[in-house]
């Protein structure tokens, strides 16, 4: 690398700036909305009725099968066509959240499966309610199961909202991209946007094992 | 708002699609026999007690998983060419995948082999086996079996993550979708038919999975 290329990525620091800024929010906006969306879609794949359960299985099932960049493409491309007029940002976080809630919910689903029955029958013998169960007694063993995995999923999120680059979002791949364009730096922009996404993923790797650490139970 | 589906176009594409599913399925193949060698590879590194063996291994791990696949698969295609290495789209995609899903399978065998007990290395030198034939006739097999379920769910994001292919246009399915789209505008019928045989495609590999597992289970 020579000095030409800090030059070039000086005089691009406003829009690199905007486009990681605009990464952050995809990610932060989809795994809020995934995960408030995943936790229904965990409580209905454990809790919910039978014909209930069939539909959400499906859900997730036919979620979970398909490409992340298919859905993405899909929700922008599709909503359109139907007359619901959402922007390419719009759009993506829809679809990022919508695959990340068919993962919070086999998180949740799992996380809520792995409780000892004991628990339920301890919880039922003392009289609480299904709603105080779940607040006292199952929800914070769920969490303490959910959250390392969760903080994983957090960071494939990060991963995903490159693919927002695809149908146009200003984020800090396509930005990096235009870069290219204008400067045939194709090596160290790359690198560059790679090492940024690098250290943002392993920050949050390192903070999900301090998570693990913090909630695990003693022994 | 009234919108009528009418799958006619999309069925007289339909073995685009076809054609490009079976591209999409051969890209996953490949990149999944590599992919094994070289987690296979790392693996072997990151259990190894040498210092100099680890370490490399556990930075590959680290810096492919925490990368998006999509820059990787950007960087391959038109950075690498700068230094001199020069592919063709499918070459280099299916190069990118290959490391990518090394650095998930590297930790998967990783798992596998520490639960292959040590005993089975013991008994494999108590016969006069060389450690290269203890590795290859005892601990990989076993560490195999061990392994299938997370080999599984590792292959089926593989295929699904074959559609980024379609940024560096390989006309692989989700690539071929888009053209349908384009000349047909057709695009929900056309992406409703596109995952349905995404969909499909990650059931059947779930359920040949679950074959193999069965087969090669231990019997009790």
């Amino acid at each position: 690398m020579d000095f030409a290329f800090l030059d070039q990525l000086w005089l691009a620091r406003l829009p690199l700036i905007k486009g990681l800024g605009v990464s952050i929010s995809i990610s932060f906006l989809s795994i809020a909305v995934g995960t408030v969306l995943g936790i229904f879609v965990g409580l209905a794949l454990t809790y919910g009725y039978k014909p209930m359960q069939w539909l959400v299985r499906g859900y997730t099932d036919f979620i979970r099968g398909t490409p992340v960049l298919v859905l993405v493409l899909a929700s922008y491309y599709v909503l359109s066509t139907v007359g619901v007029e959402l922007g390419p940002f719009q759009a993506g976080i829809l679809a990022l959240a919508v695959f990340c809630s068919s993962h919070v919910g086999e998180l949740v689903r799992g996380a809520l499966q792995s409780i000892p029955k004991g628990q339920t029958e301890a919880a039922k013998a003392i009289g609480l309610t299904f709603s105080q169960t779940f607040a006292y007694v199952l929800g914070p063993q769920a969490l303490r199961q959910a959250l390392p995995a969760w903080v994983n999923t957090a960071a494939e999120m990060v991963k995903a909202s490159t693919l927002l680059s695809i149908i146009g979002v200003g984020e800090l791949l396509l930005r990096t991209q235009e870069l290219i364009s204008r400067t045939f730096m194709s090596l160290e922009f790359y690198f560059f946007a790679g090492f940024l996404y690098f250290v943002i993923n392993y920050s949050i790797e390192r903070f999900g094992r301090y998570v693990e650490r913090k909630t695990a139970v003693p022994s | 708002m009234t919108y009528s589906l009418n799958f006619a176009a999309v069925w007289r594409s339909f073995d685009l699609l076809l054609e490009g599913l079976a591209l999409s399925l051969g890209l996953a193949f490949a990149a999944i026999l590599a992919g094994c060698v070289i987690g296979l590879i790392a693996a072997f590194g990151l259990v190894s007690k040498t210092v100099a063996l680890r370490k490399p291994a556990g930075l590959y791990v680290t810096i492919i998983r925490n990368t998006p696949i999509l820059v990787l698969v950007l960087f391959s295609y038109f950075a690498l060419p700068e230094l001199g290495v020069r592919l063709g789209k499918i070459e280099s995609f299916v190069l990118t995948l290959a490391i990518y899903s090394g650095a998930y399978l590297a930790e998967v065998f990783r798992g596998g082999l520490i639960a292959v007990p040590p005993g089975q290395r013991e008994a494999g030198l108590a016969i006069g086996l060389t450690e290269m034939q203890i590795r290859t006739s005892i601990i990989i097999p076993l560490m195999l079996r061990n392994v299938l379920p997370s080999l599984g769910s590792t292959m089926i994001s593989l295929f699904k993550d074959t559609s980024l292919a379609a940024a560096i246009a390989v006309p692989e399915l989700t690539f071929e979708a888009r053209k349908i789209n384009v000349e047909t505008f057709r695009v929900i019928e056309t992406w409703i038919v596109a995952s349905c045989l995404y969909v499909a495609t990650c059931s059947l590999l779930a359920a040949l999975m679950r074959v193999v597992e069965r087969r090669l289970a231990v019997p009790r």
